[in-house]
């Protein structure tokens, strides 16, 4: 093979996924019984899609598997097959199979063949199940039609081709044919023009030639039919071995008449064809090699290293891109040419330019971010079998409802999002949604409703995991806490704050609500996840009537809307989302608590006071006295605290950069970003910096204890 | 140049057929279903269309028929992408007016191969 089929696998793999979530959620639409021809149409496509890619590309554990799905399913599509609960668990699990299969591949790893091997056992079973025709039909392998009996003592053939008039109309030009049979041996023709009308009578659209042909050479019966397969139906054609008495038994199609008077005027010798037609031939075969061989080794080094890494990108995105960058090009010519000659009475159109400049280069950041930018339900679209296997699984009646699909977030929120979600999820599902008969017996529907929703407010993406089951147990919580030493007996702590407590790391779910038991992942592992895309989470619930599970983020994760604070010499970036309001403070609100450090009163809750010039060790600030600085009252994770600071800088848009990618992690940092000014300038991080206040208080705690 | 259009609603086999036919020197046009390639057909003669049979909105066969229908196609070579358990759908893409077809799996050579056949 010439062509070096790798460089299509990604984009392959990338659509057979596709595929699977389409079959797959196909599959769950489906009522056993009834069949739904766009549902099912669509997933005998996913199918056949598959099957099809897979044989091109030479993976036929893939490709044979497939077919057997395939043939399946279009037994049910043809309504040749009822359409059984059993028959789409089958299917269903196969479509796991596949998944596996298809990871494997593409990870080149080693594939399970006894468990593919039992599956598809399985699903022949199924197939086999009801009807012996059925058998038949999906035992037709691919068909290879090798058929070597033919021609050893042969010097060749005598066909008899007599195209009927309609040949051309289906684009098929028995010129071609002839050239093809002069490619497989010597080929004599001679042409019968007998056929043609007087020119009164000529029609331009049909055709009158027919050909008597002497094809010379060790020739399979197989090559010939292959010749002549498109236009079985558009010729009468006789095919005989040559100097045999007997025609042909198996004449491929067509009855015919005796040939009659050979022309040999119009005889076209197939050795002149086969003179001319090489030339092109080869030329273009260099020419496909040589694209290739540059082409192939460019992409080889990609593939190698990151596999599944590409990201599916809307065409009107890249058109915007594209249409910016044209805008972008014109305002810098615009402004090169200003340079040239640059006097002072320019000035305001040099202001101008640069403002047309800054609008560009915004409105082309806010395009590349569009980029990375996918809908959340790559996410949400796995959660319709989950529910459905849990469901089945403990007994429980439960309807996933999911609104927002199409919101938009950040590829790596896509990615990271997943696993949290579906620990949520479970939750919602074992701990939530109650049995039917408690439902019932509680007045409610029979059938638990868990929400999923995604939409963007106020430059954060929010998603809910709502469900209207028994909601959390304030007591139970309360009570472990106290048992762990978390909270003191006699604390006086909000509903919200003790559901909080769930996020504690080794605070079981399994003990706390129900005795379900716990899985790998725990509260504060998603918490964790979450805090670390920037975003936070929060609780909400009712008794008896359900829970709630909120959860924000950033909309991009490259860049941030920061507020610029100074600290003596230093500048930080304090993230805008964190920011509740910024205050003077007057004395008469500062409280101070010996060795807890200083609080201040807002509104009616005293909160804490970070000062960052300790916390960062700043030599000079130049404001030390709480009234001569400012306060800036932040939140995270659903607590408060005061960053006491010098003076507040504008609001601006920062890029983050890596601090550990490029140094190293440091506690309350989450970042780094470059000033207008060339500067480096910290990023806050908020909630770390509050983990630290806490951490300070519980210090302090056990000292004065 | 001669053009072709290639319609599958597979990315990979679109991706497939286009390279190689590039490659080859042909001047090639995507198109995801029938709708979108009957659009791009009637804006532009194409010297050849190759479709998949199995497409959303309007499948090859429908294709076919509908380009066979219009006075510049009439004798364009309209081939159709099928797999090896498609007999019925080779009779009905002839009955529809489809010059031939390509068996799946191909590869790239055999599909270069049918391809300068018919396009002589």
């Amino acid at each position: 093979m010439s062509i070096d089929m790798a460089q299509f696998h990604q984009v392959f793999f990338e659509e057979s996924f596709e595929g699977l979530d389409i079959m797959e959620n196909g599959l769950l639409n489906m009522d056993p019984g009834t069949i739904d021809d766009e549902e099912i149409n669509a997933i005998f496509r996913a199918a056949h899609s598959i099957k099809g890619g897979s044989g091109t590309f030479g993976f036929s554990d893939i490709s044979r598997f497939t077919h057997v799905m395939e043939t399946l399913l279009d037994e049910m599509r043809d309504g040749r097959r009822t359409i059984t609960a059993d028959a789409i668990d089958v299917l269903l699990r196969s479509v796991d199979v596949l998944r596996e299969m298809l990871s494997v591949t593409r990870d080149n790893r080693e594939l399970d063949g006894q468990k593919v091997q039992a599956h598809k056992a399985e699903l022949e079973k199924v197939l086999h199940d009801k009807s012996d025709a059925v058998l038949s039909a999906s035992n037709a392998q691919p068909v290879d039609v090798e058929d070597k009996v033919s021609a050893v003592q042969q010097v060749g053939w005598h066909i008899v081709f007599r195209p009927l008039p309609q040949i051309m109309r289906t684009g098929n030009d028995p010129l071609r044919i002839l050239r093809e049979l002069a490619d497989l041996g010597e080929l004599e023709a001679d042409c019968d023009l007998s056929a043609l009308p007087s020119w009164s009578g000529y029609e331009a659209e049909d055709f009158y030639l027919s050909w008597d042909l002497h094809l010379y050479g060790d020739i399979s019966r197989a090559a010939l039919d292959d010749i002549f397969a498109w236009i079985e139906d558009e010729c009468e054609l006789a095919v005989m071995p040559m100097h045999a008495e007997t025609p042909e038994r198996s004449a491929v199609c067509g009855a015919l008449s005796e040939p009659s008077g050979n022309d040999r005027n119009g005889a076209v010798k197939g050795t002149e064809l086969q003179e001319v037609t090489p030339v092109p031939e080869r030329r273009s075969g260099q020419d496909r090699r040589s694209k290739q061989d540059r082409r192939g080794s460019d992409r080889r080094k990609p593939s190698a290293g990151s596999a599944g890494s590409s990201i599916r990108v809307d065409i009107s995105k890249i058109d915007s891109l594209i249409n910016m960058v044209g805008e972008l090009v014109i305002t810098q010519s615009m402004l090169s040419l200003l340079g040239e000659d640059f006097s002072l009475d320019k000035l305001e159109r040099l202001k101008d330019g640069l403002s047309q400049l800054e609008r560009h280069t915004r409105e082309l950041q806010e395009s590349v971010m569009q980029v990375r930018m996918l809908p959340i339900s790559f996410t949400f679209s796995r959660f319709p079998r989950l529910v459905h296997d849990l469901s089945s699984k403990m007994g429980k009646k439960i309807d996933l409802q999911m609104t927002g699909e199409n919101t938009e977030v950040d590829k790596t929120v896509i990615e990271k999002i997943g696993d949290p979600l579906v620990h949520l999820v479970r939750n919602s599902l074992d701990h939530g949604i109650e049995m039917p008969e408690e439902r019932l017996a509680a007045g409610k529907q029979e059938t638990g409703i868990i929400t999923l929703n995604a939409f963007h407010k106020g430059g954060n993406i929010v998603i809910e995991i709502r469900d209207d089951g028994r909601g959390l147990n304030r007591d139970k919580i309360e009570k472990k806490a106290v048992e762990r030493d978390l909270i003191s007996p006699e604390h006086n702590l909000s509903d919200r704050q003790i559901y909080e407590l769930i996020f504690q790391a080794g605070f079981s779910t399994a003990d706390v609500v129900s005795d379900v038991s716990g899985r790998g992942v725990g509260m504060d592992v998603v918490r964790k996840n979450i805090n670390e895309l920037g975003g936070s989470i929060e609780i909400e619930s009712a008794t008896g009537k359900g829970s709630a599970i909120i959860i924000r983020l950033p909309l991009t994760l490259a860049i941030l809307d920061g507020q610029t604070v100074t600290v003596g010499n230093e500048t930080y970036i304090v993230p805008l989302v964190s920011i509740i309001e910024s205050i003077q403070l007057k004395e008469a609100q500062i409280k101070r608590v010996g060795g807890r450090g200083e609080t201040f009163k807002l509104r009616d809750e005293y909160l804490p006071i970070l000062r960052l010039h300790d916390l960062f060790g700043i030599a000079k600030p130049n404001a030390t006295r709480l009234d001569e600085g400012l306060l800036v009252v932040v939140e995270g994770d659903g607590r408060h605290c005061g960053l006491f600071v010098d003076e507040l800088l504008g609001q601006q848009q920062v890029v983050i950069k890596s601090l550990e990618a490029n140094y190293q992690r440091v506690v309350g940092i989450s970042g780094a970003t470059i000033l207008g000014d060339g500067s480096v300038s910290l990023i806050l991080d908020i909630p770390g910096l509050l983990r630290l206040v806490n951490n300070q208080d519980a210090d302090g705690l056990r000292e004065s204890a | 140049m001669t053009s072709i259009l290639a319609v599958d609603d597979s990315a990979s086999m679109r991706q497939m057929v286009s390279f190689t036919l590039k490659g080859a020197g042909y001047e090639v046009i995507e198109a995801a279903d029938g709708v979108e390639a009957l659009n791009i057909a009637k804006g532009k003669s194409v010297n050849l269309v190759i479709t998949d049979v199995n497409m959303p909105n309007m499948d090859g066969i429908s294709l076919i028929r509908e380009l066979r229908g219009l006075p510049s196609y009439k004798f364009t070579p309209l081939l159709m992408l099928t797999t090896e358990s498609g007999a019925d759908k080779k009779q009905a893409g002839k009955a529809a007016g489809a010059t031939g077809w390509i068996v799946k799996p191909f590869n790239p050579d055999q599909l270069l191969a049918t391809i300068k056949k018919v396009l002589g």
